[in-house]
């Protein structure tokens, strides 16, 4: 009984380490301590710093919910069968 | 005259149908009345979350405020919404599983203690009023401005129709008529800049059109670096705050938005714990589509305004540039007498002064959009306003007569008279709101973008840890809430309002601006709930099993 909760909350918790490390590169790297070095690349008129500060990092934002909903949709389901 | 025509049809009509789903979807029990009886349909739900966040700031003054800082501004952008990354992953779930109905609930029995309960009342009483006295304040702002009426009139308009629906409804009330504000305001929010992007560059999306050439074949972006240049601004797309001001401030946004009670009760709404998670990732869609479209407002305004006004001659200037003159929201002072604009960065020289809030409000009219555009614009000023300030109405009131009446002073209250403390408490709270809202106290203004930080440096905290250590006690988190709260009011009140000798930004502990403190205030909440939580008992087994119990699926 102990054992299978024990899983479910580590398998969580490495889903959770793995996706708030995206969240903080993209936001807190990409956007703000690398700014300047990012700059040095440009897409279209975007240099890429500014880019993922204005834009890229909010879209990463969305895509990391949606993918913790589908893993964790999947781990529940696996775990209450 | 005709423009003032479709800014009282539109007003009019939405504001009939808010009032007719006020009418439709009252409550009956305190379980609808706080939490809407959990049985709020998703979409309407994820709606709501997103017009209750989506405030008269982020409608009004944001993208002003990145037209004209640039870079600076991004701290806004990110931190409003990578909080809602925090509180899908970190907060909603393991909340609305806990199943209660606010914040100091959970607070108070992860806790197991009523002192535990009282500091968050007191927080979330804090952080709520000083958000909604500034929704008031913008309320009368839109009324007065596109109603010709002053802005104390406005503000009595704005707290009738909120006091309306929010005592009636409650949180049932408030969630049906969240979901058409949204799609008023992102309606309203949308088409001019879709309008703005066609003229500018040929692309329909705001968010490609700010990174593509303009008409003279050269990209905005680098065109308004180089006017910037020019004119002796920073450079648009790198900015002037210190990177480590600009981390914190992010930092601090982001665990607030993730900490606010009227955010976190929105998930106290949905049916079951999946449906938390999902909800989450909609609002923050939703949430998305205004927050990338508002850089590229930015973008284009402030393109177009320099190119507009710059070295031209006054005389010459158009229409909208008069209408504007007469609300005092921009001025212009001929100083050297040439008859020309001189607008740039040395205050010595520059002769126009042009207030941030101009820029999504006049951006129709500087692109030379219809007059229903600009209806339009007023009946989404206005559905951001009202939308975050009944949000907050409820969390006030079910404070009160939740958290406090019920809970701590009097707990043999029945359910009915519960819920009219609930209806008092939220008509009190209006008349509060609205007196701060005609006479706003300086703090106010200091205030509001603090409440993150406050909301950062006591809830986000204390909640994470509830969830995440089954050690952390009652006497660690509460001594942690209290040292952040307190020293964020400190820092707060020396720096931005000149109490306990004051100081300038020269005076700043490590160079750290008020509103990136929240990070600091945390980390010292953090650190003295560890300290202070191994020196005393560990939690009840009841605790740690109700601990456990949240965890699961």
């Amino acid at each position: 009984m102990e054992k299978p909760d024990n899983t479910y909350w580590r398998t969580n918790l490495k889903y959770l380490s793995i996706l708030l490390s995206i969240w903080f590169l993209v936001s807190f790297g990409f956007g703000i301590l690398f700014a300047n070095f990012m700059n040095q690349f440009q897409i279209g008129g975007f240099k890429l710093g500014f880019w993922f500060a204005q834009q890229g990092s909010i879209y990463v934002f969305v895509v990391l919910i949606f993918l913790y909903v589908f893993l964790m949709n999947r781990l529940d389901d696996k775990t209450l069968e | 005259m005709e423009q003032q025509l479709w800014i009282w049809i539109m007003v009019g009509v939405t504001f009939t149908l808010y009032i007719g789903i006020a009418i439709w979807s009252r409550a009956s029990s305190t379980k609808e009345f706080y939490v809407a009886g959990e049985g709020v349909s998703p979409l309407a739900n994820v709606l709501a979350t997103a017009a209750d966040w989506m405030s008269a700031a982020s409608f009004i003054s944001m993208a002003g405020i990145i037209s004209f800082t640039g870079y600076d501004g991004s701290v806004y952008l990110m931190g409003w919404t990578g909080g809602y990354v925090l509180l899908a992953l970190l907060l909603a779930p393991y909340l609305r599983k806990f199943g209660q109905f606010t914040v100091p609930d959970f607070i108070g029995d992860r806790y197991y203690s009523k002192t535990a309960r009282a500091v968050a009342v007191f927080c979330a009483l804090i952080v709520s009023f000083t958000y909604i006295a500034g929704q008031m304040r913008g309320v009368g702002l839109v009324f007065s401005r596109y109603l010709s009426v002053d802005i104390n009139t406005g503000v009595f308009i704005g707290m009738g129709i909120v006091l309306f629906y929010a005592v009636l409804g409650g949180m049932k009330g408030i969630t049906y008529t969240q979901a058409p504000q949204y799609c008023v305001l992102i309606f309203a929010f949308l088409v001019p800049a879709i309008f703005i992007s066609m003229i500018m560059t040929g692309v329909a999306i705001p968010q490609i059109g700010m990174g593509l050439e303009g008409a003279d074949g050269i990209y905005l972006l680098e065109k308004l670096d180089g006017l910037h240049k020019e004119l002796g601004f920073h450079q648009y797309t790198s900015g002037s705050k210190s990177t480590l001001d600009v981390f914190l401030i992010t930092a601090a946004l982001m665990m607030g938005t993730a900490g606010l009670p009227h955010v976190i009760v929105r998930f106290f709404t949905v049916k079951k714990v999946r449906d938390a998670r999902k909800s989450a990732g909609w609002a923050l869609l939703f949430i998305a589509i205004l927050y990338t479209t508002a850089p590229a407002i930015a973008v284009f305004a402030r393109t177009n305004l320099i190119q507009t006004v710059s070295n031209k001659s006054y005389e010459t200037l158009p229409e909208w540039f008069s209408n504007w003159e007469t609300t005092g929201l921009l001025t212009y002072t001929d100083k050297n007498l040439d008859g020309l604009v001189q607008y740039v960065a040395d205050p010595e020289i520059n002769e126009l002064v042009i207030d941030k809030d101009i820029i999504v409000m006049a951006n129709p009219e500087i692109a030379d959009l219809p007059n229903w555009v600009i209806g339009l614009m007023a009946a989404g000023a206005l559905a951001a306003a009202l939308s975050t300030a009944a949000g907050l109405l409820l969390v006030i009131s079910s404070s009160v007569s939740h958290d406090l009446l019920k809970k701590i002073i009097y707990p043999k209250i029945t359910d009915k008279e519960e819920l009219i403390a609930a209806r008092v408490a939220s008509v009190f709270a209006v008349i509060l709101a609205g007196y701060f809202g005609i006479n706003p106290p300086d703090f106010v203004a200091a205030t509001v973008a603090l409440a993150f930080g406050l909301a950062a440096a006591s809830f986000f905290p204390a909640i994470v840890m509830g969830i995440f250590s089954k050690r952390m006690n009652k006497e660690g988190v509460i001594s942690g809430m209290v040292v952040g709260i307190s020293l964020m009011l400190f820092y707060m009140m020396k720096f931005k309002l000149g109490f306990f000798g004051g100081g300038t930004s020269e005076d700043w502990w490590f160079g750290v601006s008020p509103e990136g403190f929240g990070t600091l205030a945390m980390c010292a909440n953090i650190l003295v709930a560890i300290l202070i939580s191994y020196r005393t008992p560990a939690p009840p087994k009841a605790v740690q099993l109700m601990v456990d119990e949240i965890r699961k699926p």
